[in-house]
């Protein structure tokens, strides 16, 4: 298993998701310069978080339109796994390969703060070995994660099994209190139909080791794990 | 337009023949715009040199001193740190967003200098009283200034204190600070030693934005301000984010053999101040320079202080391999010239020559002789009139809870990604300073800045001392070890007899205590004319300290949270009758009174007691002692823990006659409180006895409230739920956010 990690200008948690995959769990990872990103050379890729692009337009969608996403859009073809994480989710959505929109928080701002995340699915090889309704620490830094769809791409989402994580309290409850962005449904993660892309806004890597947690727990690390046991 | 012909000098008569004399001729235009921009306080710190020079600089652990872009530290295994901080009060306070966000950017690219990567962020804010709209205003933008900013480049924004104080209300402060890993044998220095370099600017292209932004900055506010806006820079963090990859990776090839970045006073500051630290020369084409404007005279291109541009000395041969490297990260550049031997600065325009002046000259400004004198107001201010103890004494403890000095600043620390770069160990609000893991290692460092600006103006050298005093226990609280400062001066205006005697004060305070507490000074930073030219009024003498310790073991890492029910809970160092400039007396109306005095003895043995029981590992949570005094030190230990307490005053080490509001909030230095289990309460006891700090259990940790007695009467009593209601909510309901 060989994973890309993908570098805009701009990305700015590449060298974070790229420490947890080589020095946490010991995976061949390479850091790729957006323009010389092919999809044959990897079998797994992560869009990271940042700022690609600064964030002009929108945030996510000149990465969206460049070549390497092109390639990307390929490896998703060939059922290879792909991870978005905040600016990589963006990415996702607005290169079309998840369904949705991100919006700015609802508040306008920016917010960075731990929150709990609800395991809505185990049907996704990203959550296989996390129990559906396992609740995980992980943190937020955005300020466009609020998650919104028509009311029929919503219905979809939910009869195909699409939601992945949900914001909620601490205990397994979808509240308004446990929204940080005001995103629909509470709706903190994806997948694509085909269950081989995910797109969340919270950072598992900033949650893959004890030392850095605030509950002393390193919950993303199994969604990180999983990922590269693809 | 030919500007050159309007330029605006503030030079002194002194000083215009002065340079004369130096040069042997009249200057043109250009270089006298040169010589006013080098020669300005922001620049040469005419007033302050000289009385900066007592700060120990020394230290085993002193890898750059002060005189460059930024202090070094080695923090052990071949690895450094390199810290600095700078203000942007004047931008602020006329533009507070672009100018707090712009103030981020050039502490950055200090950092950068040295060939360090950028791993963390401090601000330190001071703002009128949150019911004025106009520092509503200020406080929201600068906020919002800094976390646009700083999210974007991916360097987490770590800690910071803000304060509120009417004599802010024109004059906001904005220090920010940045602090940077690296390896101690890749360090590079903004100098130019070898002759035939080549100069490559690199980054944002040049335009008008920010011209005398310097001149500015040396300047008292008037109405007119309003008009220098167009001397505000504007910032641009994607850019920026480029420039922290693209000069790491340059510097990496091996072929950079110098940088320095451009701030104030732009390419002026920047290839004078290289080339007279290697005492060579330079020799530049003005018309190379990328531009974002047309028709640039060669005064607008050398003063411009437009942003995210950084300047490089490159060997001959390594031109190509540095260029592909700016390429690829899709940045601006421009070869515009070469290092000489001369000893002299040399600007051509399209072939004409345009400067010809020696480096030296710019750098080496003339010493401004001030005078200082102390206020006939500095003299009563240890008169206080007296004043009955209140009965109720929780509602007390409600009102400082909710004091915006006091209150919890989370809705300042949510807007700024602190987690970024995956080295955050203890984060803003969780204790006295952020605590972050250096990932090759087992080591971390803990940083705080700080700074009292009430007790400063009531003493500017027992304030500023204990200022040094207070940011080394909060280091310490977290189980570090203080190895270094750099600070930033906040004054008024230092032709003001009364001014430059709070300054020298100032320096002498924060001496005595880096000397008595062996911290030498790495860095610095002076901002003077701060001060609103309507009024008069100058702003409280400020002077942030910025503490890097040291944490030899992530195990060792402590927070303030109370955690166990039954522990004890312990208070080292005695409680004094120092109330003056206190938060009890600011919401009581006290004016004066005798702010806390800074003793090194009584700190060296207070913080060596808690050092050593952190690493015998007798300490579950420590808390320095200060602002708000005993109650509030006490309060948010029990909210951060979600847990109560109970206490009692009788065994607290004081002076003997100190009433029971007093005790309660008094904030005299040189205190912590720590909790620890049962078994070990003893052994921490005899651990402060043999360091000769007093130190006594006053109480427990209980399930839930918050209660303080002595011996049977009650003093305080109230649930914890309320207390947190009360100090969460200040802030924002003050800004109308709730």
């Amino acid at each position: 298993m060989k994973v890309a990690v993908i570098q805009f200008p701009g990305s700015n948690c590449d060298l974070d998701v790229f420490h947890v995959l080589r020095n946490v769990l010991g995976v061949e990872v390479d850091l790729v310069w957006h323009r010389s990103f092919e999809a044959e050379d990897c079998d797994a890729a992560v869009l990271p978080g940042g700022f690609s692009y600064g964030d002009y337009l929108r945030a996510g969608i000149i990465a969206a339109h460049s070549p390497a996403m092109r390639h990307v859009k390929e490896m998703a073809k060939q059922g290879k796994p792909i991870i978005g994480i905040c600016n990589g989710f963006q990415i996702l959505i607005e290169s079309g390969l998840l369904p949705g929109a991100l919006l700015r928080n609802q508040g306008m701002m920016f917010i960075c703060k731990w929150v709990k995340l609800k395991v809505e699915t185990e049907n996704n090889p990203f959550t296989k070995a996390t129990a559906k309704g396992t609740i995980l620490d992980m943190p937020i830094a955005h300020a466009e994660g609020r998650y919104v769809n028509e009311p029929e791409g919503l219905r979809q989402l939910h009869e195909n099994d699409q939601v992945v994580f949900t914001y909620t309290n601490t205990q397994g409850n979808l509240t308004e209190e446990g929204n940080p962005n005001g995103s629909m449904d509470c709706i903190a993660g994806i997948c694509n139909l085909e269950r081989n892309v995910l797109g969340l806004m919270p950072h598992p890597e900033r949650a893959s080791e004890s030392i850095l947690s605030p509950f002393s727990d390193n919950d993303g690390l199994q969604i990180l794990r999983a990922f590269t046991e693809m | 337009m030919d500007t050159t012909a309007t330029i605006k000098v503030n030079l002194t008569p002194e000083e215009r023949k002065e340079a004369y004399r130096r040069l042997g001729r009249d200057p043109n235009e250009t270089e006298l715009g040169m010589i006013d921009i080098m020669w300005s306080e922001h620049c040469s710190y005419k007033s302050s040199r000289e009385v900066l020079r007592q700060l120990p600089k020394s230290g085993r652990r002193v890898v750059v001193g002060p005189g460059y872009d930024s202090g070094v530290v080695d923090i052990g295994d071949g690895d450094v740190i390199a810290f600095k901080i700078e203000s942007h009060n004047h931008p602020s306070a006329i533009e507070p967003y672009n100018g707090a966000a712009t103030g981020i950017g050039g502490i950055i690219r200090d950092i950068l200098c040295m060939n360090c990567r950028p791993i963390g962020l401090l601000d330190s804010l001071r703002f009128g009283n949150l019911d004025s709209g106009h520092s509503r205003w200020l406080f929201h933008n600068v906020v919002k200034g800094i976390a646009d900013y700083g999210n974007c480049t991916g360097i987490p924004t770590v800690a910071g204190e803000v304060e509120f104080d009417d004599s802010f209300e024109t004059n906001c402060l904005v220090n920010v600070a940045c602090f940077g890993f690296g390896k101690a044998r890749d360090l590079t220095l903004g100098r130019m030693d070898r002759p035939d370099d080549v100069i490559i600017l690199a980054g944002g292209a040049t335009g008008r934005d920010g011209i005398h932004g310097v001149t500015f900055a040396s300047r008292v506010i008037s109405e007119e301000s309003e008009s220098d806006r167009p001397a505000v820079q504007i910032g641009d963090p994607f850019t920026k984010k480029l420039v922290i990859e693209a000069t790491l990776e340059a510097l990496k090839t091996g072929k950079v053999r110098g940088v320095k970045d451009l701030g104030g006073g732009g390419l002026t500051c920047a290839l004078s101040e290289m080339s007279s630290k290697g005492g060579t020369g330079v020799e530049i084409d003005l018309e190379e320079i990328h531009v974002r404007e047309q028709g640039m005279t060669p005064y607008e291109l050398l003063l411009s202080e437009s942003q995210e541009r950084m300047l490089f000395t490159v060997v001959p041969e390594g031109q190509e391999e540095i260029s592909r490297v700016f390429q690829k990260w899709g940045l601006p550049f421009s070869t515009i010239g070469r290092v000489t031997g001369t000893g002299r600065l040399v600007a051509r325009h399209h072939g004409r020559p345009v400067v010809d002046i020696p480096p030296r000259l710019l750098t080496h400004s003339p010493l401004a002789r001030r005078t200082a004198r102390k206020s006939k107001k500095a003299q009563d201010k240890g008169a206080t009139s007296r004043y009955r103890a209140p009965k109720d004494l929780t509602s007390i403890l409600y009102r400082i809870l909710s004091n915006p000095n006091i209150a919890s600043k989370e809705v300042v620390y949510r807007q700024y990604d602190h987690e970024v770069g995956a080295r955050t160990v203890l984060k803003p609000g969780d204790a006295d300073a952020a605590v972050l893991r250096m990932i090759s290692s087992d080591k971390a460092v803990a940083i705080k800045v700080d700074c009292n600006s009430s007790y400063c103006h009531l003493d500017p050298y027992h304030g500023h001392a204990v200022a040094v005093a207070e940011a080394a226990r909060n280091v310490v609280a977290t189980g570090a070890q203080p190895i270094a400062i750099t600070d930033c001066c906040n004054f008024g205006n230092p032709e003001n007899p009364e001014v430059y005697w709070q300054f020298r004060e100032a320096i002498r305070g924060i001496t005595y205590m880096l000397k008595g507490l062996r911290i030498p000074c790495v860095g610095g930073n002076v901002s003077f004319y701060n001060e609103d030219q309507k009024t008069g009024r100058a702003i409280k003498p400020t002077t942030m300290i910025v503490m890097l310790g040291l944490i030899e073991k992530l195990s060792l890492v402590t927070n303030m949270s109370l955690k166990k029910v039954g522990e004890s809970i312990v208070v080292v160092g005695r409680t004094l009758p120092e109330l003056g400039g206190s938060q009890y007396h600011r919401i009581m109306n006290v004016k004066g009174g005798s702010p806390p005095r800074a003793v090194v003895s009584r700190e060296k043995a207070a913080t060596r007691t808690v050092i050593e029981a952190i690493r015998k590992g007798y300490v579950t949570a420590a808390h320095d002692c200060s602002k708000g005094g005993l109650a509030i030190s006490l309060a948010e230990m029990a909210i951060k823990g979600g847990l109560g307490l109970t206490v009692d005053l009788k065994t607290i080490p004081r002076s003997p006659t100190m009433r029971f509001d007093e005790i309660l909030f008094s904030e005299s230095s040189a205190r912590f409180i720590v909790s620890t289990s049962r078994v070990q309460t003893t052994k921490l006891l005899s651990l402060a006895r043999k360091n000769g700090t007093p130190a006594a259990r006053i109480g427990e940790v209980s399930r839930s409230g918050y209660a303080i007695t002595s011996e049977t009467k009650r003093l305080i009593e109230c649930p914890v739920e309320l207390m947190q209601d009360a100090w969460r909510r200040a802030i924002p309901q003050a800004m109308e956010m709730t």
